[in-house]
């Protein structure tokens, strides 16, 4: 045998950017989670940000049309990273993180993988939604909020990706999808995403304010929306995060452990 | 697992036989640093097993499933080459593995076979100093398992050390320098492919023979195991005439019987769970 048995491991656990265009590719491949995560957001946009009704009301430095599209856009990008997150229980059950656990990359740069795809995914969501929301010239804001509201957006996002990730390595495949399409549905209602929180009564906004997409919704729109700061949004975020990494942490080390 | 203690040099073709539920896949999980085990410690090449494979001296060909449906055979190829600090190029090693016309084609559509193909290229990726198969040819029709053997072999000249499990006996037979066959988690016999033949290819000698002096019965030529049963011995020779003779003439054994034992019918004696001793 000329093969030599001293061989070198890889640096940071087998992850590199090459993982994470192959993964990116494959995902973008994919009509359904194009689907869902880009055309239905932009198409909320189109139906609710340029209603004659109320879209050129006054939001803000801005217009109602522009609190719209921060809006879908965050819908967006959380499908995005949540589903990217989710992923893993569909690799999972096809066996494949197995396959990969055969090979030198370690279950901690599998999951940066993930997350990291989950943000291109996110990325992608959040700039079709704005390109679109320019395009048509009903959204009014200044040009910095546009960019601070599409970048708070995005990495904001990330929360979602370890709430993908926990109910991935929570559940079996079968039921995944379905949970989280309905479970951000609800918390698309309880972060104001689809109907003003001003419009409902004082208990349920109440209730809304524990959700985990309500700090982060109010923090996106704050650029737009200007007026008090209210530090239970970075609260509700920063728990809501921890919630996510800590359940996603204990499912990941039940799953890889090796008994 | 009961104890299975196997050193294997390198550069040999191992056959891992046994039937299902026997602890093949057990034994690879070890290896592979999939699992520990409960007692004792596995080493490979001096390295506890997940370094060893971080290092790229152990791959594996794992059973069904363990693919994702939407990636094409190059791109899955190519994603595992860059999980690994060295590679052999991605288009040599589909070459090797006869997979290259494939490579545009989505893992979905690719029959199990194919399929199979498409794990060994992946395994031979880092040039694995052991490299393991695990049921390799399941599910595989006849022309499938040819196919693939084929590609094995073209690959085993470089004196790579290959482990396989199986529970074809010919596959082990036709593709094998040693055949380790286990049993509940034991060794029960090891040799090479033709030891092992000419143990299948024995006779058993049967008799009824009160008493315990059967190591004159081991002392003959052609003897490959003896076993007692209350008053009943078998024996499992190569030289059945002659075991019959030794019986008749210098012992006081009687209801002598004598049978033949097919390949197959080898292989479930030496597998089977009451017949054996240790």
């Amino acid at each position: 045998m000329t093969t030599t048995l001293d061989r070198p491991t890889p640096a940071l656990g087998g992850f590199s950017p090459k993982l994470v265009r192959l993964e990116s590719r494959r995902v973008l491949r994919n009509r359904r989670t194009l689907i869902f995560t880009v055309i239905v957001p932009t198409v909320f946009f189109l139906i609710f940000g340029l209603n004659g009704a109320y879209a050129n009301f006054r939001y803000g430095s801005g217009n109602v049309s522009a609190e719209v599209l921060i809006s879908m856009a965050l819908y967006g990008a959380v499908l995005a990273t949540t589903s990217g997150g989710a992923a893993v229980s569909l690799e999972r059950a096809a066996g494949w993180t197995r396959t990969l656990r055969v090979t030198p990359l370690t279950s901690a740069a599998y999951v940066a993988v993930k997350m990291i795809t989950s943000l291109v995914l996110g990325a992608l969501a959040v700039a079709v939604v704005y390109v679109v929301g320019a395009l048509t010239g009903e959204p009014r804001m200044a040009l910095w909020v546009w960019f601070v509201a599409a970048i708070a957006t995005w990495l904001g996002s990330l929360v979602f990706s370890a709430f993908g990730l926990f109910i991935g390595y929570l559940l079996p495949s079968e039921n995944v999808m379905q949970l989280i399409g309905f479970a951000l549905m609800l918390f698309s209602f309880g972060g104001g995403l689809f109907i003003p929180l001003s419009q409902f009564s004082p208990v349920l906004r109440t209730m809304a304010e524990l959700t985990p997409l309500w700090g982060l919704s109010q923090l996106v729109h704050y650029p737009l929306g200007g007026g008090a700061f209210r530090v239970a949004w970075v609260a509700n975020v920063a728990v809501w995060l921890a919630v996510f990494s800590l359940g996603a942490a204990w499912r990941f080390a039940r799953a890889t452990e090796r008994t | 697992m009961a104890g299975i203690d196997l050193a294997i040099p390198a550069g040999e073709v191992v056959a891992y036989l046994g039937p299902n539920g026997a602890g093949k896949t057990t034994t690879i999980d070890m290896i592979l640093g999939l699992s520990v085990p409960s007692a004792g410690t596995v080493q490979v090449f001096g390295l506890e097993p997940r370094q060893a494979v971080r290092r790229g001296l152990v791959s594996a060909v794992m059973q069904n499933g363990g693919l994702l449906r939407d990636f094409t055979v190059g791109e899955t190829v190519e994603l595992a080459s860059h999980l690994y600090v060295w590679t052999r190029p991605v288009a040599q090693v589909l070459e090797r593995a006869g997979i290259v016309a494939l490579a545009d084609r989505r893992v979905g559509k690719c029959s199990g076979g194919e399929q199979q193909r498409l794990r060994f290229a992946m395994a031979l990726l880092p040039d694995p100093a052991l490299l393991i198969l695990d049921e390799p040819t399941q599910g595989m029709d006849v022309e499938g398992r040819r196919d693939f053997w084929n590609a094995i072999r073209r690959d085993a000249a470089t004196g790579r050390t290959i482990l396989f499990a199986t529970h074809y006996l010919e596959e082990a037979d036709a593709y094998a320098d040693r055949v380790v066959v286990i049993r509940k988690g034991e060794v029960v016999a090891d040799g090479t492919a033709a030891e092992i033949k000419a143990l299948a290819s024995g006779r058993t000698v049967r008799a009824t023979l009160p008493g315990d002096d059967d190591n004159a019965l081991r002392a003959l030529p052609g003897t490959l195991e003896v076993e007692r049963r209350g008053d009943s011995v078998i024996v499992r020779t190569t030289d059945s005439d002659a075991m019959a003779r030794y019986l008749l003439t210098r012992t006081d054994a009687r209801d002598l019987e004598v049978a033949a034992v097919g390949l197959e019918e080898a292989f479930l004696t030496l597998t089977a769970d009451e017949v054996l001793g240790p």
